[in-house]
């Protein structure tokens, strides 16, 4: 047993380094890793592990992006049949808040990580661009729970939304030429003005989170 | 001055020329006071540079104090403004709410924490603070003013330390810091009125008291949750009236601002009669109200609202500084070196040493941190202003050195606007403090952000760990299952990226007017559409041929989304609508011009969709062109041939905002010659014939509304031609609604038309002007 917990413990450090959470916080997460997969090694299904998540409109999105190797930053492509602590700390890292200490560099390699994350859960064929029918899917699902919005409203919005970005990025496009899709450098230039960093963040708690977790659990 | 009657019984002509002054003075001395102060903001404009480094506030005081010193020199009096009454029941809310009126609020409430932090800790450690020092310095007998006892120095101080909105907001404004600096500064001044409110009595109480026991401080605690919380309370109710009264307003829009106007006023007035924080009740109001009340009005009352609020806010402000100066110079002063001076120094670094202290205790509890810059902006943005002023002025004369403290007061204003309110610029340019990009209002970022927030929320539900997007989360769900409901007329649960494309769509169509000229020439004939269809590019990405086509034809008549400024805008202006009808109003009269009978082709019959029934309206406002070309052009468009409309035809306009139906489209597609019309051809907003609920008739049709025509961003949709299943334009325009029923309300679009245009076209509301 404290052999075991020790090698936890340097599992837990081992993970923190590498994914830059706090001791405390990759303690806090396991502990619902470990709710969520049952106290299994490795989750298969999140959805329904999570009933808080029926009313989240792009629920199927987030739990893919789980699933999705490219979030894992080890320059795989596809998806896991199931995925174990490391990959799920992995993705929630994605989401950690900038401190007082992070540098300008470091800001500009989250807000790409950021980015990136965003653009996988568009770019679902992972050809590296976002195309129209890929993107008409994010804004349906979007739109999904927003009452009785249909599907064409859906799809007039995401045309154009991409014609906003064919318009700023491509400026003289000549009558021959279409737009492919969006890539991931005009996804950067057409999103510059959101500050992503200190946007898209969650507030991992330090401290332990039994009590909020057991009532989630079991609701 | 007047008639004069002479006391002999002299039979008295009847008299030719009479003047009756004192029966028009004050309505008369109030105009001129503010014309007299609105000419003089005519006037900086004059020189742009100045504007530039002299904030408007600073200009209006100097000017107010040239006037003063004129007027003190032939002796005369000011009008009595500035003091109590005036300036708390007249001069302050339509500042007030025209702040929180145009407060952005997702950043507020993202902020508000930090917000009420400041306000009411910050207001408190700065009155006590101040009070304190204030006190240990009169101690020393060098000064002379050893009579000011405790209490009457914490009541000074209280007074001292409020922040003050009106000059606050006119400095930071030209500043473009970052949101959370401007929020938390703005949200300050807006809520530390509360405590100072409660302070104040509370002082003022206990300065006519000999002794102070520990129930009162406690009784004062209370007091403080009173009067905040039931300032937010009454606030909430009025807000919610508002916006359930103004759902049944829809027969009578003349009136529909009054409404506004007079719940927030009721609701500041209501607030003042108990006594609790009036300035939070107004803003709380106008927060609750304006989301809802939006919604239900038309778009005249709704621009109307705005302009109204803008201006008497405008004018407040103007009117508040200029009496600064003139009561300054007007006043009887007494001097005293030590005790200004230190007040002036004790302001400055309480503070300073307030924002450093109370930023470290918050910082760990923000996401976005406070840096030593953001700090620096916040210490240095606390400038005070008229409500210190007027505050000065209500205290009771049973306190000895009342002049005294009215001088102390106008120095530290006059110090705070002057020094700090001209240099904060350059020294926050300088020590480069984080700016703000004024975010693109775009369809991407709105997607993005409720991608972005979603996410969020679902991560947090997948840690379970909850922060505020699952609180906003919930409150969106309950606004959208029950307080629309009530509150809103038509509710349809619409979401914010949808609201947004609407906004953007109907400005896109004024672009499109106002471009549409520039690019006729570009724009492809239908010879080249056509060609295009049967090339065979490869179009991998795409899910069918035409979208292709669609995507060359829209880039080609290249527009820019046009940025859009949010409601943190400028101070000084509203939210920029305005060009938008000048742009109609010109594409109007040249759109006439270039209406001919003979400028189009047959050869056109690839747009029309459909047999010669409907005509396809080329240009984007209907009304322009309604009254005059077409029953020329009628006859034009006989037969067009249906194979060719279904083949060379793909393209059908998306018609997803419409919400009224019957419409009527006058063709106007031409080939490539034509004029304005021919940009149908590379036009995707060939509007698409919608069902139309009756039979054309040259009146009906003209007098038919338009639909969203000429937005660029619909592209059109590949698939047959069939004139039968107009249902499918139907089916759009019931979409967006999600009411798949014909409405007889008319949507956003015809509203903003109906508003725009003021044209009697509209055989809808034949009282709508």
């Amino acid at each position: 047993m404290g052999a075991s917990q020790t090698r936890s413990e340097h599992k837990h450090q081992h993970l923190a380094d590498e994914t830059g959470f706090s001791l405390e916080q990759v303690k806090n997460l396991h502990k619902r890793f470990q709710q969520l997969s049952g106290n299994e090694e490795t989750i298969r299904e999140l959805l329904d592990s999570v009933p808080a998540l029926a009313n989240n409109p792009i629920r199927k999105q987030i739990i893919e992006a789980f699933f999705d190797k490219r979030n894992q930053h080890h320059d795989e492509v596809g998806t896991c049949e199931e995925i174990g602590f490391e990959q799920f700390l992995m993705v929630m890292s994605h989401f950690r808040p900038p401190t007082l200490k992070t540098t300008v560099e470091e800001k500009e390699a989250m807000r790409r990580e950021k980015l990136r994350f965003l653009f996988n859960m568009h770019d679902t064929d992972n050809d590296g661009t976002i195309t129209l029918a890929e993107y008409r899917k994010v804004v349906e699902e979007l739109l999904s729970k927003s009452g009785d919005i249909g599907q064409e409203a859906a799809k007039a919005i995401a045309d154009a939304a991409m014609l906003e970005v064919a318009s700023t990025n491509v400026p003289h496009m000549a009558p021959e030429d279409f737009y492919e899709g969006i890539t991931f450098e005009h996804f950067e230039q057409i999103l510059k003005g959101l500050e992503m960093e200190t946007r898209m963040h969650i507030r991992f708690l330090d401290v332990g989170t039994t009590t909020m977790a057991c009532g989630k659990s079991t609701s | 001055d007047g008639v004069t009657a002479f006391p002999d019984a002299e039979k008295a002509n009847m008299p030719v020329f009479t003047m009756d002054y004192p029966r028009i003075q004050i309505p008369f001395e109030i105009t001129m006071w503010v014309l007299l102060a609105s000419f003089a903001k005519i006037g900086f404009h004059v020189y742009k540079k100045i504007t530039v480094w002299v904030p408007e506030s600073c200009l209006l005081i100097t000017i107010g104090l040239i006037v003063g010193g004129i007027m003190h020199s032939v002796h005369e009096e000011p009008p009595a403004v500035l003091t109590s009454n005036v300036f708390f029941l007249y001069m302050l809310p339509p500042i007030v709410l025209d702040s929180g009126y145009f407060m952005p609020t997702r950043p507020f409430f993202e902020n508000i924490g930090t917000v009420l932090w400041f306000a009411v800790v910050g207001t408190l450690w700065n009155s006590i603070g101040i009070g304190m020092s204030l006190f240990a310095i009169c101690q020393i007998e060098a000064f002379g003013v050893q009579d000011i006892n405790l209490q009457e120095n914490l009541l000074f101080a209280t007074i001292i330390s409020a922040v003050d909105p009106v000059a606050v907001l006119s400095v930071f404004e030209d500043v473009s810091v970052n949101e959370q600096l401007y929020i938390v500064v703005f949200g300050e001044c807006l809520f530390n009125d509360a405590v100072t409110v409660v302070l104040y009595n509370m002082f003022n109480f206990v300065a006519e008291m000999p002794v102070v026991e520990p129930v009162d401080v406690f009784l004062g605690v209370a007091r403080f949750f009173v009067v905040g919380l039931g300032g937010m309370g009454f606030g909430i109710l009025f807000g919610f009236t508002a916006a359930f009264t103004t759902r049944f307003t829809s027969k009578v829009r003349e009136i529909e601002p009054l409404f506004i106007f007079m719940y927030s006023y009721l609701a500041y007035l209501v607030a003042e009669l108990f006594a609790i924080s009036s300035i939070m009740a107004i803003v709380t109001c106008a927060l609750t109200m304006k989301y809802y009340v939006e919604e239900n009005v038309s778009q005249r009352s709704c621009t109307t609202i705005r302009h109204v609020v803008k201006m008497l806010g405008c004018i407040s402000e103007t009117l508040i500084f200029f009496f600064l100066g003139v009561v300054t110079i007007t006043t009887a002063h007494e001097w005293n070196w030590g005790y200004i001076l230190f007040t002036l120094l004790f302001a400055f670094v309480w503070r300073g040493l307030g924002v450093l202290v109370l930023t470290q205790i918050i910082n760990p509890f923000r996401t976005i941190p406070f840096n030593m810059k953001d700090q620096f902006g916040l210490a240095y943005g606390g400038l005070r202003g008229a409500i210190s002023f007027a505050l000065v002025f209500t205290l009771p004369d049973s306190i000895g050195r009342k002049q005294l403290f009215i001088t102390a007061t106008i120095a530290v204003i006059l110090f705070t606007v002057f020094l700090q309110g001209i240099s904060i610029r350059p020294l926050i340019e300088f020590i480069n403090v984080r700016r703000t990009n004024r975010n693109l209002d775009t369809i991407n970022v709105e997607v993005h952000c409720r991608l972005m927030e979603h996410t969020m929320a679902g991560i947090e539900d997948l840690c379970g760990q909850w922060s505020h997007f699952y609180w906003k989360d919930k409150f969106m769900k309950f606004n959208n299952r029950i307080l629309r409901k009530i509150l809103i007329r038509d509710n349809r649960a619409e979401s914010s990226i949808v609201a947004l494309y609407k906004k953007l769509e109907l400005q896109n169509a004024m672009e499109i007017l106002d471009t549409v000229s520039g690019d006729i020439s570009a724009a492809p004939s239908i010879e080249s559409l056509y060609e295009d269809k049967k090339s065979s590019k490869p179009k991998k990405k795409f899910l069918a041929p035409d979208l292709k086509n669609m995507h060359d034809i829209l880039s080609k008549n290249m527009y820019k989304i046009r940025q859009r400024t949010v409601a943190y805008t400028n101070k000084h202006a509203l939210p920029n609508e305005s060009q938008s009808r000048e742009i109609l109003i010109r594409r109007h009269a040249s759109i006439r011009r270039s209406l001919r009978p003979g400028s189009f082709q047959s050869s056109v019959s690839g747009q029309r969709s459909h047999c010669g029934r409907y005509r396809l309206e080329v240009l984007h406002d209907q009304e322009t062109m309604s009254e005059t070309a077409y029953p020329s052009r009628r006859s034009r468009f006989g037969q067009p041939s249906r194979s060719s409309s279904r083949a060379m035809m793909p393209l059908r306009r998306l018609d997803t905002l419409t919400e009224v139906h019957s419409v009527d489209m006058v063709d106007e597609s031409s080939g490539s010659g034509g004029g304005t019309s021919r940009t149908n051809a590379g036009d995707p907003h060939t509007p698409v014939p919608t069902k139309v609920s009756r039979p054309m008739t040259p009146e009906t049709g003209i007098a038919k509304r338009k639909r969203r025509s000429g937005l660029r961003p619909h592209l059109l949709q590949a698939g047959p031609w069939n004139p039968e299943t107009t249902q499918h334009g139907t089916l759009c325009s019931g979409g967006l609604s999600g009411t798949r029923r014909c409405e007889s309300v008319p949507g956003l679009f015809e509203r903003t038309l109906q508003g725009l245009y003021n044209t009697t076209t509209c055989s809808y509301h034949p009282k709508t002007r």
